[in-house]
């Protein structure tokens, strides 16, 4: 790989260390802003900000009932820069979310997922679990009324898996309800078993990428290479010092949220879980658990991991959505999907009482199958339609069955978050 | 395949050593053995006090203890079975309500409207010389209420 004609002047260790990141010289199209967007390498940055305010917290956090919170409120009150490191710490992890997941979309729609880097996208998933999981977990710390009723209400979901759920939401918990040992569980994954899995995981998963070739990119005849050094460590140092800004900025106006300490007799009205969480809770209100919390997340757990292994017969890797027509049916399921969610949420809340109705039938007829038929049938439709009228092929059509999962996804996890009030009724 | 005895053991190793350290890890996680040593039943007060009809909340055992009309005991759970918020107890109805996404239950635990999907759970009682005591580390999950669930003084 290395070019003869690059000048003689031996590299920096410094630039060593990050020619086993990058190759010495890298297709121009790979380093332009709106290929990537540095999604991947703005996760990696905030990982790192993660640890270092995490180690920080570390040193004043007590992780016991009965200290937990009054541990968080003497770092915000009475250490200097407490309040920002944690608002830092908090700000950081909601990022991480956001970005982690833009990244998971951007190497799907951009068609960098297949065949050689087909190993790599499931790495991504596992880490995207373990994100939040992360997230989850480090919930639970500040010990305030948000934290241990988001708790209870997730591990009261894990129960409603059959078999095992019981037993595995015990084994989360530590016991049968959210206590000490609970805590104590969730300090040890977030501060030490999950940062050192995350740790191994982006290894591998940067490897990865280097093998596959760097980033996905269309076929092209003729290739521009530049040099890594300026062109690319220039811009990744930029995107570094901008995030990090931005994050300071908003660290000083925006404070880490947190409520009155814990109290096990006493729920908040409405109770959510952690908002990534909300499409989840959401979707247990109109269907019953074994869809909701058996079937249908099981099946999108499988349909994910399984996406790059599907027969595709027109793949056009690297190209953002395959073809235009690719992006026609992106757009449209997107819409669609969140409109349709949106109009069905309101149905069934206010007009739709199908376990009223039909009180004679199984709750799992009632109130699982039906809605759900309700759902799939039209968008089947929509699906078909999309084959019919417009000749879209298998790449096409399982684009749009992504977007549509994801798209109706946001959408409940929007009205949970939102539009729900009181008792968790719609506020409209 | 060839059968190779020396992968065959390596295997065997990597098998033995996966199952030991996931009882260690499970054991360690789940902590198991700390509260099950020893098992204190929640001492209620005399059975005699509580009027019929009636529902005591005991919040620091996480149960009410509800008396019916024929002086049987009941002691529900104030988890509520669909997310595990704590429900109110509905002064109008004698029933329950969930706060946190508008199930409601009946006087006797069972469901009057969704999403909750099976009654409050019970926990049992045990009435020795007239004191009532409630067995809280045990809760009994039910799909239905009947009679027999009523403990009588």
């Amino acid at each position: 790989m290395a070019n003869k004609e690059s000048d003689k002047r031996t590299p920096s260790t410094i630039e060593k260390f990050l020619l086993h990141l990058h190759p010495q010289r890298i297709d121009v199209r790979a380093i332009k802003f709106t290929r990537t967007f540095g999604l991947g390498g703005i996760s990696a940055l905030l990982f790192v900000i993660l640890c270092l305010t995490g180690l920080l917290l570390r040193f004043s956090y007590v992780p016991t009932v009965a200290d937990a919170y009054d541990s968080i409120l003497a770092l915000e009150n009475k250490s200097i820069f407490g309040k920002f490191i944690r608002s830092l710490h908090y700000l950081s992890a909601v990022s991480m979310i956001i970005i982690s997941f833009l990244h998971l979309i951007r190497v799907y729609y951009s068609q960098s997922i297949f065949k050689k880097r087909a190993e790599n996208w499931i790495y991504g998933l596992i880490m995207m679990l373990m994100v939040f999981a992360a997230s989850f977990t480090g919930y639970l710390l500040p010990w305030d009324q948000l934290a241990y009723w988001a708790v209870t209400v997730i591990t009261q979901i894990i129960e409603y898996i059959p078999l095992i759920g019981h037993s595995f939401a015990n084994t989360v918990r530590g016991g049968t309800e959210v206590n000490g040992n609970t805590l104590l569980n969730f300090y040890s994954l977030h501060t030490g078993i999950l940062p050192i899995l995350f740790i191994v995981l982006m290894g591998i998963h940067f490897w990865l990428v280097r093998k596959a070739g760097g980033v996905a990119l269309p076929q092209q005849e003729e290739k521009v290479k530049v040099k890594v050094f300026p062109n690319l460590v220039w811009k990744e140092v930029m995107t570094t010092a901008i995030v990090v800004a931005v994050l300071f900025v908003l660290a000083a106006v925006i404070t880490a949220p947190l409520l009155e300490q814990a109290n096990p007799h006493n729920s908040p009205n409405p109770s959510k879980a952690p908002w990534y969480f909300l499409g989840a809770q959401e979707l247990l209100l109109h269907l019953h658990p074994v869809f909701s919390a058996v079937i249908i997340p099981l099946a999108a757990g499988i349909y994910f991991f399984a996406l790059p292994y599907f027969r595709y017969t027109n793949l056009n890797i690297g190209v953002w959505f395959n073809s235009n027509k690719g992006k026609r049916v992106v757009v449209q399921s997107a819409t669609l999907s969140f409109v349709f969610t949106f109009i069905l949420i309101y149905l069934l809340e206010h007009f739709l009482h199908f376990d009223i109705w039909l009180s004679g039938w199984h709750s799992w007829l009632s109130t699982g199958l039906i809605p759900f038929i309700l759902y799939v049938a039209p968008v089947t439709g929509a699906l078909l339609y999309w084959r019919k009228k417009h000749m879209a092929q298998v790449t096409e059509l399982f684009m749009a069955i992504t977007t549509i999962i994801l798209s109706s996804y946001i959408c409940m996890m929007l009205v949970s978050l939102l539009l729900r009030g009181e008792g968790m009724l719609l506020i409209f | 395949m060839k059968f190779n005895r020396r992968k065959f053991i390596k295997r065997l190793i990597v098998a033995i050593a996966s199952i030991e350290a996931f009882f260690l890890i499970k054991e360690g996680i789940s902590k198991s053995d700390n509260s099950s040593g020893k098992k204190e039943l929640f001492n209620a007060g005399k059975a005699d006090s509580f009027e019929t009809n009636k529902t005591y909340p005991f919040l620091t055992g996480h149960f009410f203890l509800k008396r019916y009309d024929d002086g049987g005991f009941l002691a529900m759970s104030i988890k509520c079975t669909h997310l595990g918020c704590v429900v109110n107890n509905n002064i109008k109805t004698g029933g329950f309500n969930c706060p946190c996404h508008a199930s409601q239950f009946n006087k006797y635990g069972e469901v009057l409207s969704a999403p909750a999907t099976r009654p409050l759970d019970t926990f049992p009682i045990t009435i020795e010389n007239g004191e009532i005591f409630i067995d809280t580390n045990k809760a009994v999950k039910r799909k239905e209420f009947n009679k027999s669930q009523l403990t009588y003084a």
